[in-house]
């Protein structure tokens, strides 16, 4: 993220979805419970042009925690061709995910580390892009593997183990 | 670490239809050499990332007063290992404090195992990793990272003193020389096998 945390503007007008903007806590950004927001600013409130405030980062998130989709560190994103909505006046990030996953694949720890934006924030910002169609999110298929060490599809696995294995040997 | 821009950084090609990307988890005490681990076999220079979290210290002081008074943010470095154009291997360095294991349940969430460096003049840095994949059922191995002027033991010996059982595998190892580094990564991954039911 290029600028620093306080310059973050969140308008609810032309934000749709967003609705309120909610600051929540540094728990929202790890995926556990929902906190109730703190640091939405009101002295720079506009009457009549809805509301302008400066936000914490994890207002970013909207003080969501739940994402509909198994993302890890090193799940792989890519940037769909669709571009956005021009009337959607969405949050700058995830229109700067969408450019560091164009024409390539990151994951989401890479997109963490370049934008350096917390890993749980970049999670629920690459499920957002996902449930919009902008941005594909791979290997669904190792996604089922994680389940835990008593997998379900032991024989997957072991192909992928097999595969890495293979891999590895031939560095 | 400073943080690199995009264009350092390239991304992974984009291939017909889906890739699959895993992991492998390095773990250890501090300034075992996970970083340096990580660097000797990934393509690209190991980035950072950053995870906030909410200390599990409730109730030590009011944090309705401060709201973020009990986070902390936690940095991982972390390499990538470009396997096949469809099969995509990071190597995570982890946080070797024991106040951060409630943050690796969900690291190692998929992972296919992980290495523990120890350094056999500071091996107690070391247990408190081995007692959370010991306690995870992660597959995992040991990898000594030889110090030039650290004293050299044999597997067997730092396995005695470390008291990990026989079957998981104990090496020695250079980690900043990538073939020591593939060959530890390579016996994680037949160990995982190892481990692994068969094919029905």
């Amino acid at each position: 993220m290029s600028g620093s945390a306080g310059t973050n503007t969140v308008r609810s007008a032309g934000a749709g979805a967003a609705g309120t903007a909610q600051a929540g806590s540094a728990a929202g950004a790890v995926g556990s419970s929902a906190p109730v927001g703190h640091g939405l600013r009101t002295d720079s409130v506009r009457s009549g042009h809805g509301r302008s405030a400066r936000v914490r980062p994890y207002a970013i998130t909207r003080g969501r925690t739940r994402f509909g989709r198994v993302l890890l560190v090193e799940t792989l994103v890519s940037a769909l061709n669709r571009p956005a909505d021009p009337e959607d006046r969405s949050l700058p990030e995830l229109a700067m995910i969408c450019d560091v996953t164009r024409g390539q694949m990151r994951s989401i720890a890479e997109i963490s580390a370049l934008l350096r934006i917390p890993l749980g924030v970049v999670k629920v910002l690459v499920s957002d892009l996902a449930d919009q169609g902008r941005v594909r999110v791979h290997g669904a298929d190792s996604a089922e593997l994680v389940e835990g060490p008593e997998s379900e599809v032991p024989a997957t696995k072991r192909v992928l183990l097999e595969r890495v294995l293979g891999g590895l040997r031939k560095l | 670490m400073d943080f690199a821009s995009s264009e350092a950084v390239p991304g992974v090609p984009l291939v017909a239809g889906s890739a699959t990307s895993t992991k492998i988890v390095v773990a250890g005490g501090f300034g075992v050499g996970k970083t340096t681990f990580v660097r000797s076999v990934s393509e690209i220079p190991p980035l950072t990332t950053e995870a906030v979290m909410t200390e599990a210290g409730a109730g030590v002081d009011d944090a309705s007063a401060v709201p973020q008074k009990k986070s902390t943010t936690v940095a991982m470095d972390f390499g990538r290992i470009s396997l096949a154009p469809d099969l995509v291997l990071y190597l995570f360095g982890t946080p070797g404090q024991g106040r951060f294991w409630f943050m690796w349940d969900d690291l190692v969430r998929g992972a296919v195992g992980a290495v523990v460096l120890a350094d056999t003049r500071r091996l107690a840095d070391s247990f408190p990793a081995l007692d959370y994949f010991e306690g995870s059922g992660l597959p995992f191995v040991v990898a000594v990272n030889q110090f030039d002027d650290a004293p050299v033991y044999t597997p067997d010996a730092v396995r005695d003193a470390l008291g990990v059982a026989a079957r998981v595998p104990v090496l020695i190892c250079d980690a900043r020389h990538r073939a020591a580094t593939v060959e530890v990564l390579t016996a994680l991954v037949e160990h995982a096998l190892a481990a692994e039911p068969a094919a029905v």
